[in-house]
């Protein structure tokens, strides 16, 4: 032990032992190496945390406050916000516990001193379909960069008379790249119906039947698998919507380096081993100008638990979709309780298996360079068609034999395409206000199998999961005829687009 | 034989193990004497026949705590107290936090 002066209070790993003082270092030292090492986060630049209460990003919200504040020595320097997404519509709470629990998140989040925003789930309805497309600028030097924009900073602040004019200046300097006015674009593209997040009618910015779609889009699927999915998804899309309009760059979510070995096992049985890198990495740039971070992931569910306990930090316990379930009642779940249960006897389990991450790296490039290139999926924005490039691979026998089941039953197909057609009429009277609505309704009867092309192949077990396609938030089912749209288009005028084999040889 | 006196316990739940509870968090207890001290396998075997509102695998597996559910004595690790042979004292302080629940 370190400092051999006052008695041990915890463990951790194998034969680590802390006193109080000697672990309050430890945990406040390692968050600011993560920060530090990884060099992302610039001077001035916003950040939004993603707080749901827990105790893993509540401990996030502590150590940035901390680190804010004028006590700490060499300050961390970035101006954050906070965002909540309340769930309660997906869980089935009644109003009463979503608004006890509200009311205790937001008086944890006053005292923080930073802004911020609660945003619902059942917003999810009032969501633009911008929200699903990821803008990429060029890639530039990132070393430079970060250093030049550290002297900038230290100049500014010295240079400004009173201390709290330097947050402001540096925030009007910060040059607004292409991404931002991009995305303010974007933003204002927004849907017809959509109320503003912060805007309240009554007491709650969203309507009942808003609540009774949510609680039917999850009902509509059968295992808990898909609905965490689901949630996860439409959970990332709010945050992702809400750092958007408000001019945030970066985004820092609390998950622990447990629940990321969790993530980690769990993905690679749910069909996204191929992006294993971005989902359980330091940082994830899938979405181009919103990079997600994840501070936190060294630190174990214990360590947190421990300093949240020993120094008083408020955290808010939510129930959530696989609360109380039994242990077999989801994938995610199963696999924790193996990880938790491998841990308890073999403490080095969750590092080693988030030793392994960290030497995953992408073999093929997992973000377009420019947004017209590469297909993304539709929900979780990743690279499509990585599982085609290898013709030998378990994916392409899959989807053989599913071929090869389905053409004997050409009546049966696929749930969603009968459905699509019933709901065609009821589209058209809904939706008067988008676009071309008649048009698209037609053309949703013919373009289903293009539909599952939107989607990576985890994605596509989760939609197909659900009862009905129609359930799926406007903003998805706009997204997707657009693409189709596109792809439809292209196809007509692939002949007379140049392809670079035709420049090369006009090249000089 | 000489018969120890009943000890008075602390008992706190947090992380979301309240909700097996009655979501109360907190809990003073009296644990009645008997001859030999009292230690932490009883102490749960006590918990579990008399303040345990349901579910009683998701606090309790065999003899010890469910793994991934923490326990503090006196804001001390149990791993460094002896885990299930600690001996109780009167007016200890025994924190249960389940980590199960990330955030």
């Amino acid at each position: 032990m370190k400092c051999k002066e006052s008695p041990a209070l915890l463990i951790i790993r194998v034969g680590d032992a802390f006193c109080r003082n000697c672990f309050k270092e430890y945990f406040v030292h390692k968050f600011r190496a993560m920060l530090g090492k990884n060099r992302l986060v610039f001077p001035g630049e916003k950040v939004l945390l993603a707080v749901s209460g827990g105790p893993s990003s509540s401990s996030l919200l502590f150590q940035v406050q901390e680190g804010l504040s004028h006590k700490a020595s060499k300050k961390l320097r970035f101006v954050p916000g906070i965002v909540h997404i309340e769930e309660g519509a997906a869980c089935g709470k009644t109003l009463e516990e979503r608004t006890k629990i509200v009311a205790d998140l937001k008086s944890i989040f006053s005292t923080s001193g930073f802004p911020f925003v609660i945003v619902y789930l059942e917003e999810v309805f009032s969501l633009p379909s911008s929200v699903l497309q990821s803008i990429f600028s060029l890639p530039t030097e990132k070393d430079d960069l970060y250093k030049d924009a550290v002297a900038g900073f230290m100049q500014s602040c010295h240079t400004s008379v009173k201390k709290n004019l330097c947050h402001e200046t540096v925030a009007q300097e910060t040059t607004l790249t292409e991404d931002h006015t991009h995305a303010s674009l974007l933003s204002t593209h927004a849907h017809a119906n959509e109320t503003s997040i912060s805007a309240f009618r009554g007491k709650f910015p969203f309507s009942p039947e808003q609540t009774e779609a949510v609680k039917k889009l999850f009902a509509s699927m059968k295992t808990l698998t898909a609905k965490e999915e689901m949630l996860q998804t439409l959970r990332k899309h709010l945050i992702l919507y809400t750092a958007r309009i408000k001019g945030y760059s970066k985004v820092m979510m609390g998950d622990s380096c447990t629940r990321l070995a969790v993530k980690l096992l769990a993905n690679i049985c749910l069909g996204r081993g191929a992006f294993l890198a971005m989902d359980t990495g330091f940082s994830d740039p899938r979405h181009g100008d919103i990079t997600i971070i994840r501070p936190m992931r060294e630190y174990s569910a214990k360590e947190i638990a421990f300093y949240n306990k020993l120094f008083g930090v408020p955290s808010v316990f939510t129930a959530g979709l696989n609360t109380k379930a039994p242990e077999k009642a989801s994938i995610q779940h199963l696999t924790e309780s193996f990880i938790v249960k491998l841990q308890a006897d073999f403490p080095s389990t969750v590092s080693t298996i988030y030793r392994t991450s960290e030497k995953l790296n992408p073999r093929y490039s997992q973000t377009p360079a420019d947004d017209k290139g590469t297909e993304t999926c539709l929900l979780c924005s990743c690279v499509l068609g990585i599982e085609l490039r290898d013709e030998a691979s378990a994916f392409c026998a899959i989807s053989i034999s599913e071929e090869l089941s389905q053409s004997k039953k050409p009546e049966g197909g696929q749930v969603s395409s009968s459905t699509m057609e019933e709901c065609c009429a009821e589209n058209k009277m809904e939706t008067l206000e988008s676009s071309g609505c008649s048009c698209q309704s037609r053309e949703r009867r013919n373009t289903t199998p293009d539909f599952w092309s939107l989607l990576c192949y985890s994605c596509k077990l989760v939609v197909k999961d659900m009862t009905s396609l129609d359930l799926l938030p406007e903003y998805i089912l706009e997204e997707a005829n657009r693409r189709q749209r596109r792809t439809q288009i292209k196809r007509e005028i692939q002949e007379y687009l140049l392809t670079s084999e035709d420049d090369a040889d006009t090249a000089p | 034989m000489k018969m120890a006196a009943p000890i008075s316990i602390h008992l706190e739940f947090g992380g979301g193990a309240e909700l097996l509870f009655d979501g109360v968090k907190t809990h003073h207890v009296t644990l009645p004497s008997q001859s030999e001290p009292w230690d932490v396998k009883q102490l749960l075997e006590w918990i579990k026949a008399n303040l345990l509102k349901e579910r009683p695998e998701l606090f309790i597996q065999g003899t010890t705590v469910r793994p991934g559910i923490l326990v503090l004595i006196n804001d001390a690790d149990w791993e460094l107290m002896g885990e299930l042979d600690y001996k109780l004292q009167d007016q200890d302080n025994i924190v249960f936090i389940s980590t199960l629940h990330g955030g």
